[in-house]
């Protein structure tokens, strides 16, 4: 026998279950008067630096069918690739913007919305710059363990191609999944995340 | 503080795919997933202030009953400790938490089951950890509830929580069980996990030199959350 290590296990996860809204949105489940908003749900004020964009898009199963009751996390970094986070080791963020928002998908249409900015570039652990990406965590009802995924810009070509994460899918076409076309609505751009758990096109998760 | 964080050790964790648990097989996906140490987008994370904190927040007996009034049920204090796996406490992290009424009845508009709601209990509270990493809480101990799994399933009493830790790496959805109930054992979402030892560490202990005498019982629930790597290098020779 040779001597224990000391660290301790992580604490295993669990289902957030479909009732998460509960403990994080609960306005949102009628249960009001608790706390006076729910935390996440606004990310830009007037005074926030950055072009504004909207990333919107739909969860669905491997059956295709739309998932209606699960939870969407989103964190990032601000126009100019600082995080509002005492990790952040680089400077100091723009304290106009928090960079973490949360909404419950909607319960008619498995949609989500983020109005957000366009986030600038961060330094892989070597050095190089990643693409401006926005990190995306879900849990849902039959989601064991938190999903990450990332969310990148479909006008960011350039960067994008030489991004160290993209290039780490083995194949081409996967690295799609997680490249947002660009529309415009009303002179916003619109990027549309499609997040498919399962199956014909599905997004790439990440173990970070 | 600089240097990745341990990875996830995905054999203690639940698996995705776990058809016991029959949600999980539409909703895990059947690609590897892309592995890749943090950088700075995961090693950083949202910060939450305690001046966010309401007088109640921690307390749901109270923080959705009317004036005078109590949810009914067995009173329990909910405590411990966020530490990383490094035996670090978390500072200043938000912890949130959720759970049904002492009949097993979730207040959520989906939530269809016979069991009454009780008007004075809302089932959510927050808090944000101390400077020793310590969080705590009030609330009643939840019931057992049936759902449309198997035939005759039944989850066993049960608070999820939610942690944030200073990375957005280290965010973590859980549940903590209660000591000595019989049902952990038979529930397919606690089976999720492969290892007895791992769920083990989410069954809350007893503690009676915490409870409140003639007031409340007492359960101690420790979180741990990822570490962070701590070699010294040349090139780093601050260390962290």
């Amino acid at each position: 026998m040779v001597q224990r290590l000391d660290h301790l296990k992580e604490s295993p996860s669990q289902t957030a279950g479909p009732y998460v809204h509960i403990g994080t949105n609960p306005n949102w489940v009628e249960i009001t008067g608790v706390w006076k908003a729910d935390l996440g749900l606004v990310l830009v004020g007037p005074d926030t630096r950055g072009e504004r964009v909207i990333v919107e898009g739909t969860l669905t199963d491997g059956a295709g069918a739309l998932v209606r009751d699960a939870l969407i996390e989103i964190w990032q970094a601000d126009a100019e690739g600082l995080h509002n986070s005492p990790a952040e080791t680089r400077g100091k963020a723009d304290a106009a913007f928090a960079g973490w928002g949360r909404q419950p998908v909607s319960d008619a249409d498995g949609s989500f919305r983020f109005e957000t900015i366009r986030p600038g570039r961060v330094p892989w652990p070597d050095g190089r710059l990643q693409a401006p990406h926005v990190t995306v965590w879900i849990v849902a009802r039959g989601i064991n363990l938190g999903l990450h995924t990332r969310l990148y810009f479909g006008d960011e070509a350039a960067a994008n191609a030489q991004d160290p994460l993209l290039a780490r899918i083995p194949e081409p076409a996967r690295r799609a999944t997680l490249i947002a076309p660009r529309t415009e609505r009303d002179g916003v751009p619109v990027f549309r995340f499609d997040i498919r758990l399962q199956g014909e096109r599905e997004t790439v998760f990440l173990d970070m | 503080m600089s240097g990745s964080y341990f990875q996830r050790d995905r054999t203690w964790h639940p698996p995705a795919l776990t058809p016991s648990y029959k949600t999980s097989i539409l909703r895990s996906p059947s690609q590897a997933l892309l592995s890749l140490p943090t950088s700075l987008s995961e090693e950083t994370g949202p910060v939450f202030g305690h001046d966010m904190l309401g007088p109640l927040d921690n307390d749901l007996i109270r923080n959705f009953a009317k004036d005078g009034a109590e949810a009914i049920g067995q009173r329990i204090v909910v405590y411990g400790r966020v530490l990383d796996e490094n035996a670090r406490p978390v500072r200043g992290v938000l912890v949130e938490f959720w759970q049904a009424n002492a009949g097993g009845r979730y207040r959520h508009r989906k939530e269809g089951y016979v069991a009454a709601l009780d008007p004075n209990f809302g089932g959510c509270g927050r808090a944000i950890t101390d400077g020793e990493g310590r969080y705590e809480f009030r609330t009643i101990k939840p019931g057992a509830y049936p759902w449309p799994n198997g035939v005759n399933d039944w989850r066993p009493a049960h608070i999820h929580f939610s942690v944030f830790g200073h990375a957005f790496a280290q965010r973590l959805v859980t549940q903590m069980y209660f000591e000595g109930d019989p049902m952990i054992c038979q529930c397919p979402i606690v089976r999720t996990i492969p290892d007895r030892a791992a769920i083990e560490q989410l069954v809350a202990a007893l503690d009676r030199n915490a409870t409140i005498p003639m007031d409340s019982l007492a359960y101690k629930f420790d979180i741990v959350l990822r570490g962070r790597r701590s070699t010294l290098f040349e090139n780093r020779m601050e260390g962290n």
